[in-house]
Order: C-alpha cells, then structure tokens, then sequence
C-alpha cells in the first residue's frame, strides 16, 4: 500500500516537473518568437559599456566592450574568493581548535561564534555589517588611523587605505631577482626534501621556502635604489590621496563571507580532529614525540582525510556566495553582468545564460582541482 | 633468576614509586601506590577492572599525572617539566591493549619515524633495526604493508617493535592480549617471554597466568586503587594471604 503510493507520489511529481519545464520553455520561446526586433544574440558583447567602474583590477573606461567589463566582474569575484577562502580556512582552523579547548571559557567562544554565525542568513548578516558597521565608519577627515607614520593604515566609511608601491626604473631589475629568488626558494626546498627523504626526518620545507623568498626580497630591496616608490596614504582636502584603496564594499563583502564561512570550516575541523582516535596521541605520546610532531606527523595527516570533503563544497559554496556583493554593491560578475548589463542592454536570457554557465564552469573547475588533491591524499593511505 | 645471561644485579631500582595517588575529579583512582622495580625485572600487575592498574602503569610514562607522592624513573622525577617527560618516555616503551598503530604510516614507518625524529637517527640505520626486530617478532615480510592489512597478533608484534625500536631500558604493556582472538595471544606472548628472557626490564598487566608463572619476578594484585597483594608467583600462586586475592585467584585460574 504505501510502496504504491509512494510510487505514485513519485510519478506525479516527474509528471508535472516535466509539465513545467516544457511551460517554461515554450513561454520563452513564444516570448522571443513575438519580440521579433530582439532575437538571441551575443553581438551585443562588443558594444561598448556606457558604464564606469570603481572597483577593477584592469583598466577600464565606459568605452570599453561590454565583455571587458565582464572580466572585470570576473577578476572581482576572483579577487573576493580566493583571499576569502584562504582567511575563512585560517580563521575556521583556528576556531576548531580553539572549540576543541580544554579551557571552558575558550571553547564557549568559539561555540557561540560557530552557532551565531551559522544559524543566520548570510545576505542578513552581510546587510546588517554593512549597514550597522561598515557605513557607520567615520568619515575620512576623522578616519581612524594604525601604525602612523611608519604604515599608515586609514579606515573610514570609504574603504581601507593602506601604503603600497609603484614600480620605478629599477623594478625591471628587481623582477629579476624576485625570479631568481623564487628558483633559488623552489630550488632549495626540493633538496631539503630530498635530504628529508634520505634521512627519514623530513624539515619544515615551507618554513625554509618562505625564508629564501623574504632574505632575497629584502636584500634586492637594499641592493638596488629603490626599486619601488612607497606611496603613503594621506588626508588632502576632502580625501585621502597616495597609497592603494580596498574599497568598503569589498571587504565589507570579504569581512562577512569570511566569518560566515569559517563557521562551518570549524565545524570541519573539529570533526576532523576528533576523528583521530585518542590512542593515537597516546601512543605517539609515549614514543616521546614533542607535541608539535604529534600534531605535524600524526594528527593533522589523519584527520585532513575528514576535513578536506567539507572544505571542498564550502570553498565552491564561498564563491557562489559572493554574488550576494549586489545587496551592498560590490561590483562582482554578478552584479555587473546580471545587474549593470543585463539593465543596459535588456538581453535577459543571454547574461543569464552566460552567469549560469559561468558559475557553474568555476564551480566545476574548483571540484577538479579540490577533487585531485583529495585523491592524492585519500591515495597516500 | 631463570636468567643464565642476565648479570647480577646490584644496580639501583629503575623505577621508583612511592605513595602515588591520583583522583579523577572526586574518585580516588590511586590511593598510594609503592613500588620499586630492579632492573631486568619482569613485574605482572592483575585484578579486577577499575582497580587502577591500568592508571598506574600510565602514570609511569606520564600518560596521566600523578596527583601526590613521587615517580622517579631511570634517575629523572616526574613533575611538570616537559623535557623531563619527553626523556622519561624515550627510555619507557609502552604497548596498548588497542595496539595504537599510526593506520596512516607503513609499518615501516610505523617503527621507524620514533627513532628518527626523537633519536635523531639517519633512516638507513633506523631501517636496518627496524627489519631486525620485525625479524625478531617473526613478521620480516610485513614491513610495506599498512596497519589496516595485518592481523591483530601481527599489529601487536609491530606496537612492540615499534617499542622496542626506541631501544628503551624497560617496557610497559597495559593488558596486551586483551583485545586479540584467542589463536593470536600465543604468537605476542611467545614476543614477550622472548623479550623477559633477554633481560629487559617489563611492567606487565595481563591475566595471563602461564605468562606470569614462566617469566614474572613479583607478581603485584591490586584492588581499588590499592595494592591488597604482592610476591613470587610461587607465593602468590600457592600461599596467597589475603581474603581478596585467593577469591580473584581462583575465579582467574579455575579456568
């Protein structure tokens, strides 16, 4: 009786979503079939934008081609996941532990941090940061300011001003040695592998990597006349002028997707730990293993088995959040292509097709490469 | 002594308990344990479950931290200091009853990874004494398997190489052959009475009778955090004193 109707249940609901996709369809294409002046077409990529952008990691003007100012939703989008995974993965890691604390009061944070931020919605949250903190930023003649002089770091309701360099006549000599100090870096950490695999103590390679890239870095730095021109933010007028700009919308954007997703990261983490059975600490403990190495050699390889699934579909799920940046206005691939264009040139069913398809190729891409590396890991067993 | 190679002992205990106690929040797990171990001494520890035996060999190598009286092993007090800790468990092996393989490393690396990052031994050497003791506890072949691959004798023979493969002054093994199928026990006691014939110092919680009458020097029956009983096999075996000891005697050896 109930298999039946289940069964039925089941064959209905095909039966109608079927209906609905054959309605959906055929309302598009009579809709298009009666707007005879505007059928499919993707010329309209090459017109030229109209529009300007504030926030471009390329140059562009409102003469620039349509499709330019996709890519610089792209690179946008781009530029809001990658650093956002990273520090979600740090601040996540770090909060796991912290929930795994023996100390009562530690662990209580990092629990009431995980289930505050988890259990709202993230467009809520990214609304109410943006409203309640981010816009109630002084203005830039009170801006609060850090480090001054040596590194001047200026946050106002426009966005975080911070030092940074332009290239002068030097600099094509500088990237030289950066070059060679990132071979010399890649050089020295193959042979320190090496020398670990021979003598069975492998050492902190990456600890030695990023000892090379800073002295190489610092010394070309002091060897040739100043190869970059340090520009240091400072208030003229009515503005703040010199240095680089991340602007409020941005990480406003990144603040809230970060501590959204490091609350699931940290959930990951936690389970992951956990999963490592106590003996194994024991055991490791009792061969007089400091507790660096256990964690190093025992723990972490163990329990990254765990974490690594979870952290592949929130690091997918993190980069398809980023299209809530409409809400505030941060002007990602979403916003540009679905909002600005789509409002300019009214093709609909072309920009939604082309934000579908690419949400879905770097979702795809993402899976790939997380999958790989998964594969690596699980092999390595 | 059973053993013609040992030579005569003169030196020092090894191991020196007195009045250990420990609680866990209101339970009084240890209440004042004294013991002296003599080097190459074999020591079985039995009696009931939740007696403290299990504590109090884990408080030897600091698994747990005693609470008050003193621990001294091979010359160095356990107290907070981790250096002194860290040195303590170098010369202490220890065998779990749930073996506590790495299941991530090779047996190989199982063995060798102690020697090598806390011994600061070269990976040749730490390979050749490995291959030597998996010779010795009878699995030379196993050495590229994974844990997950072995039997649960062959696991434990590889937790005692991996033990052994430290070179420790004495070893500890907590209930060994509890979690083994019967036909597995023979092969990993056959590795210990190996291994207390050749002069190594062994603290011992079995219910293993024929292990403890072929190689146990004292034997040591403990009750609710207490010691109620110690002595010669044969003194225990034969003549025990106490009320508790010949009850528990009696159910462990009537069959």
């Amino acid at each position: 009786m109930s298999a039946f109707y289940g069964s039925s249940i089941r064959s209905s609901w095909w039966l109608w979503s079927r209906l609905s996709w054959f309605f959906l369809y055929s309302n598009m294409v009579t809709a298009l079939r009666t707007q005879k002046e505007v059928p499919i077409s993707y010329d309209f990529l090459h017109d030229t934008a109209g529009f300007n952008l504030g926030e471009s990691a390329i140059a562009f003007t409102c003469t620039d081609p349509i499709h330019r100012a996709m890519l610089v939703g792209l690179l946008n989008t781009f530029k809001v996941s990658i650093t956002g995974i990273a520090l979600a993965t740090l601040l996540g890691t770090f909060i796991g532990v912290m929930r795994l604390s023996t100390n009562f009061l530690v662990s209580k944070i990092a629990w009431a941090y995980i289930n505050v931020f988890r259990n709202i919605p993230p467009l809520l949250l990214l609304i109410f940061w943006y409203r309640a903190v981010f816009l109630k930023l002084p203005r830039v003649q009170e801006a609060i300011v850090f480090f001054d002089p040596v590194f001047p770091i200026y946050i106002a309701n426009r966005g975080l001003f911070f030092p940074w360099g332009t290239p002068t006549e030097s600099w094509s000599t500088y990237r030289w040695i950066l070059l060679a100090g990132f071979v010399l870096a890649v050089f020295v950490a193959y042979r320190l592998r090496q020398h670990g695999k021979r003598t069975g103590r492998m050492p902190l390679v990456s600890l030695w990597f990023a000892v090379i890239l800073l002295v190489v870095t610092l010394l070309g730095y002091v060897i040739l006349p100043d190869p970059l021109e340090i520009t240091k933010p400072a208030l003229k007028g009515f503005n703040i002028r010199g240095g680089a700009t991340l602007s409020l919308e941005f990480w406003g954007l990144l603040f809230v997707l970060v501590i959204y997703a490091a609350a699931y990261i940290a959930e990951a983490v936690r389970a992951g730990i956990l999963s490592v059975d106590r003996g194994q600490r024991e055991a490791a403990r009792a061969l007089g293993f400091s507790s660096f190495n256990i964690m190093r050699l025992i723990i972490l390889p163990q329990a990254i088995r765990v974490v690594v699934p979870p952290l592949i579909s929130y690091a997918i799920g993190f980069t398809k959040n980023t299209s809530l940046g409409l809400a505030i206005g941060y002007t990602d691939f979403f916003a540009i292509t679905g909002g600005l264009i789509l409002n300019n040139t009214g093709r609909a069913v072309e920009t939604l097709t082309i934000i579908l398809l690419v949400y879905l190729t770097i979702s795809l891409i993402a899976s790939l490469i997380l999958n790989m590396y998964n594969r690596r890991i699980m092999l390595s067993h | 002594m059973n053993r013609n190679s040992a030579p005569a002992r003169t030196e020092d205990p090894i191991i020196i308990c007195r009045d250990v106690q420990k609680w866990f929040g209101k339970y009084h797990a240890l209440k004042g344990i004294s013991m002296e171990v003599m080097p190459q001494e074999v020591i079985v520890i039995f009696g009931p479950s939740g007696s403290g035996k299990s504590t109090f060999i884990r408080t030897i190598n600091r698994l747990e931290a005693h609470q008050s009286g003193q621990i001294i092993v091979d010359g160095i007090e356990l107290t907070h200091d981790v250096r002194n800790i860290e040195r303590v468990r170098m010369e202490t092996g220890m065998v779990f009853q749930q073996f506590n393989l790495f299941p991530h490393l090779t047996v190989m690396q199982n063995i060798t990874y102690a020697p090598m990052y806390n011994r600061k031994w070269h990976r040749s050497k730490a390979e050749k004494v490995a291959m030597e003791l998996l010779e010795r506890v009878g699995i030379p072949e196993q050495a590229e398997k994974y844990p997950a691959q072995l039997s649960g004798g062959q696991q434990q023979r590889v937790a005692i190489a991996r033990a052994l493969a430290m070179q420790p002054k004495m070893m500890l093994f907590d209930e060994p052959t509890s979690a083994l199928d019967p036909e597995m026990i023979k092969e990993v006691l056959d590795v210990m009475i190996e291994l207390a014939q050749s002069g190594m110092t062994m603290i011992v919680i079995t219910h293993e009778m024929g292990f403890a009458r072929a190689v146990a020097d004292r034997l040591f029956f403990f009750d609710e955090g207490l010691v109620v009983e110690s002595g010669t096999p044969d003194e225990l075996f034969n003549f025990p004193k106490e009320e508790r000891s010949k009850q528990f005697l009696a159910q462990i050896l009537s069959h």
